[in-house]
């Protein structure tokens, strides 16, 4: 039945592929690279000659980085991303994974290692020479972003948290991994602007969404970090069907809503299917509690222009972009929409030695737009994209909620 | 919880008659969102807005013509949306483009003449109004020329260009550039990306002036920039000393994009929603009217609420009109009834393939306001229509412009009523 469901729903696709090249328009990579010849050509055209049990035929398709925009843009329904997505798992499982990859892609291990150790796993983060031995012995680019350990934990403060709102209005929160070791802060925000809105805040113990293993073709080890998180997440759902888990990590809520599901052939994952259905990004979420007139609007005004990037795994949700909606409710803030499609890092795929030129090149629009628009900040959904934007740009990067937070006056 | 947002008017289909009914209203003062599956046929076609160009006979003035086409037949789109529409909307898409994003690249002609400027195939194409960096292959201004291109760029073929420009008149001659790019085969997005960079193209007029002779024009496939092609144009005029233009080509378009880009970003400034990626698979009716659609979201389906709704989903090319395998033909968005389809036992397709096809020319019935039949407040623009052949007429751009224009205007005169009543 599985063979069945996924031939229909994404290898089946292909057939609709009419040729057009509109993938071709949109795709970050295949504009700046000749190393990776195209969504049309890696995704729907390869694949006809891709055979099960018989070795892979491909040479290139590692290095789409997983975007997602040709999925958007095609008009026929192609699943072109995730195909590819599908054919890199292949070529690896044949190929090998090199060890970083096994590393970078565990952002549980990495953070139970460098949170204790912080001050100094940062600075060592900082040094050329290091940056240089990293990069030799690991092949992580000596000049990618990579970001800092907070030195402390989500989870703990809010376990520790004894002052938080009780209210029969309950959400669960999937923080990610992102909230959990870098940007704890975020998480506080969240927590507050919900709380100020009068929901409850439960927080699950959770773990990684599985999508860097995912992106790095490990698919086994991203099916079991998936189905381990679906099923933390499972209890928290109610019989009411009205059970909201939101993330403000908007990668992960789409892995968590769809591209495991696709990608991984999990469609009939019954608790991962349950659970999807109940994922809100952050943003979304906010959005449409205003559409029902349920969201606080006492927002103060800010005085300052930003510039807001959607990040891609964003635009993959498939909602448009609500957090220029909600940005536009702050009075005097003005926010200037970047339209360039992809920051380049991809999650992972910009700090990989061999690919970082090519991220670099694929950010180079989006760089150029936001510093010719006069924001103090940039603003985007994505955590990996903030940090390769606030070091390409070298102005802060902040979620969307963050401006909220401060127009709700909660930080004073 | 229902995942809903609330609108006035929603806009299914993304392509030049969706992105300009949505731009409309929401310079109405609408709160508008347009929906789109994937990017439309923006990104394909070679971005002229072809009004009329033939009647099957070749139109030197659509303005005139029109007059007739209309007169004769009553159920073509252009009958229903009249020449005030057509003009209009043309006047304020060639204002999108003055006041858009890319810097002074323009749209120049009008409704009165047709301009006449070479296909990639070398055949002169009678538009309404053509790209700024198109203008300098219009006919009358060519007196000889060299159709220049590179290796790389596989589907352009400067010979099969010149000859046939030679064969209608304009002396002409191809010529090949050997210059290297990184790879053995580039699109023209690629290839516009090259021309972007200065250092590129002072490579480019150096090979290129030691073989142009003087007074040759240049035509270029158009490739010539995506972000700032009027300034492209004028330094490779500058180095070259003469005319150069564009030519456009097999998709993808990059005079397409640009275009997408001019509607995008005015839709963007009125303060319209744009959502890529959603696809109307359900709708909710009540009374006559439509008061929901139903998009395929991540996770689960997002329900766009609106008074009112335009469809511009495209016909049979972009699969929003389809004929089944029991030779039934459906408007597989919201299931509207349709007309011009061929009775049964009556032929559906002719042999000769760009020839008048009778199913072609089957789309959604509509009143004479564009209001699809069986409906209060669901409007119809650009291929979903019936009655039209834009291959053969060369108009596919004119209708989807004056119709999303003209359905726009419908709905926000039934907006301002509302709002009377409400006051």
């Amino acid at each position: 039945m599985t063979d069945l469901l996924e031939l229909a729903q994404l290898r089946g696709t292909l057939d609709h592929c009419v040729k057009c090249t509109i993938c071709e328009t949109a795709c970050p990579v295949s504009n700046v690279s000749p190393l990776f010849p195209g969504p049309k050509y890696a995704g729907p055209q390869s694949e006809r000659y891709r055979v099960a049990d018989e070795p892979s035929v491909d040479l290139s398709v590692d290095y789409c980085s997983g975007c997602g925009i040709c999925s958007q843009v095609c008009p026929q329904g192609v699943k072109i991303a995730e195909i590819n997505a599908q054919a890199r798992d292949k070529l690896k499982r044949q190929k090998g994974w090199p060890l970083r990859d096994r590393i970078i892609t565990r952002p549980t291990w990495l953070g139970r290692a460098g949170t204790p150790v912080a001050p100094l796993a940062n600075l060592s983060l900082k040094l050329k020479p290091a940056r240089i031995l990293i990069e030799k012995t690991l092949g992580i680019h000596r000049d990618a972003a990579m970001p800092a350990f907070a030195g402390r934990r989500f989870s703990a403060w809010a376990r520790q948290r004894s002052d938080g709102l009780k209210s029969v209005r309950k959400i669960v929160y999937f923080h990610g991994c992102g909230t959990e070791y870098y940007e704890p802060w975020e998480g506080e925000k969240l927590v507050a602007i919900l709380e100020h809105n009068g929901f409850e805040v439960v927080v699950p113990k959770q773990d990684c969404c599985g999508l860097p293993l995912q992106s790095s073709g490990l698919f086994d080890d991203a099916r079991k970090v998936l189905g381990t998180l679906a099923r933390a997440l499972d209890p928290y759902l109610t019989d009411d069907d009205d059970t909201i888990i939101v993330g403000n990590a908007t990668s992960c809520t789409l892995m968590l809503k769809r591209e495991g599901r696709e990608v991984l052939g999990l469609q009939d994952d019954p608790v991962l299917k349950r659970v999807s259905s109940h994922v809100y990004d952050i943003c979304e979420l906010l959005l449409e509690l205003h559409d029902r007139g349920e969201l606080k609007t006492d927002f103060q005004p800010i005085d300052e222009v930003v510039a807001y990037h959607a990040p891609c795994q964003q635009q993959g949700h498939w909602v448009g972009k609500p957090a220029l909606d909600l940005l536009a409710l702050i009075p005097g803030l003005q926010v200037r929409e970047m339209n360039a499609r992809c920051c380049g890092i991809a999650g992972t795929y910009g700090l990989k030695v061999e690919k970082y030129e090519i991220a670099q090149a694929v950010g180079r629009d989006l760089f150029d737009q936001v510093a010719a628009s006069g924001a103090s900040t940039v603003l985007c959904d994505s955590e990996t994209c903030r940090w390769q934007l606030a070091d390409a740009t070298q102005r802060p990067a902040a979620h969307p909620i963050e401006y909220l937070y401060q127009a709700y006056g909660l930080g004073s | 919880m229902r995942s809903q947002l609330h609108f006035d008017a929603v806009v299914i289909g993304g392509g030049m008659a969706g992105l300009t009914a949505g731009t409309r209203l929401a310079q109405a003062g609408a709160k508008v969102a347009v929906l789109a599956k994937g990017y439309g046929s923006t990104h394909l076609s070679p971005s002229t807005i072809d009004v009329l160009g033939y009647t099957p006979e070749r139109v030197r003035s659509p303005s005139e013509s029109l007059g007739k086409l209309i007169a004769e037949r009553p159920d073509h789109p252009y009958a229903l949306v009249g020449v005030d529409a057509v003009s209009d909307s043309l006047s304020w898409f060639a204002d999108c483009a003055a006041h858009g994003p890319l810097p002074s690249y323009e749209y120049v002609g009008g409704i009165d003449r047709n301009l006449a400027i070479p296909t990639a195939m070398g055949v002169l194409r009678p538009s309404a109004m053509v790209p700024s960096t198109m203008a300098g292959g219009e006919a009358s201004a060519l007196g000889t020329v060299a159709i220049v291109s590179v290796p790389s760029l596989r589907e352009f073929h400067p010979a099969l260009c010149a000859a046939n420009l030679t064969a209608a008149g304009i002396e002409s001659r191809a010529l090949t550039l050997p210059m290297a790019v990184e790879r053995a085969d580039m699109n023209p997005v690629g290839m516009a990306r090259r021309f972007e960079d200065p250092a590129w193209r002072g490579h480019f007029c150096a090979q290129l002036l030691a073989q142009l002779r003087t007074e040759e024009h240049v035509g270029l496939p158009a490739m010539l920039g995506l972000n700032d092609p009027a300034a492209v144009v004028a330094d490779l005029e500058r180095r070259l000393g003469r005319t150069v233009f564009e030519i456009p080509t097999l998709p993808p378009s990059v005079p397409g994009m640009r275009r997408y880009e001019i509607l995008r970003s005015a839709l963007r400034a009125a303060g319209g929603r744009l959502a890529l990626g959603a696809d109307v698979i359900s709708h909710e009716r009540s009374n006559g009217r439509v008061t929901s659609v139903s998009t395929h979201a991540a996770g689960r389906d997002l329900i766009y609420v609106a008074d009112w709704f335009v469809l511009a989903s495209g016909g049979f090319a972009s699969g929003a009109i389809e004929l089944d395998s029991h030779w039934v033909t459906h408007e597989r968005v919201l299931g509207l009834p349709l007309r011009g389809v061929p009775e049964a036992g009556s032929p559906r397709f002719e042999r000769e393939y760009l020839t008048e096809q009778p199913l072609a020319a089957a789309g959604v019935a509509v009143d004479a306001e564009l209001r699809a039949e069986g409906t209060e407040n669901v409007f119809v623009a650009g291929a979903s229509l019936p009655g039209a052949t834009p291959w053969r007429e060369g108009s596919g751009e004119g209708i989807a412009l004056a119709s999303g224009y003209r359905a726009a205007a419908v709905i926000a005169g039934g907006l301002r009523t509302e709002e009377g009543v409400a006051s």
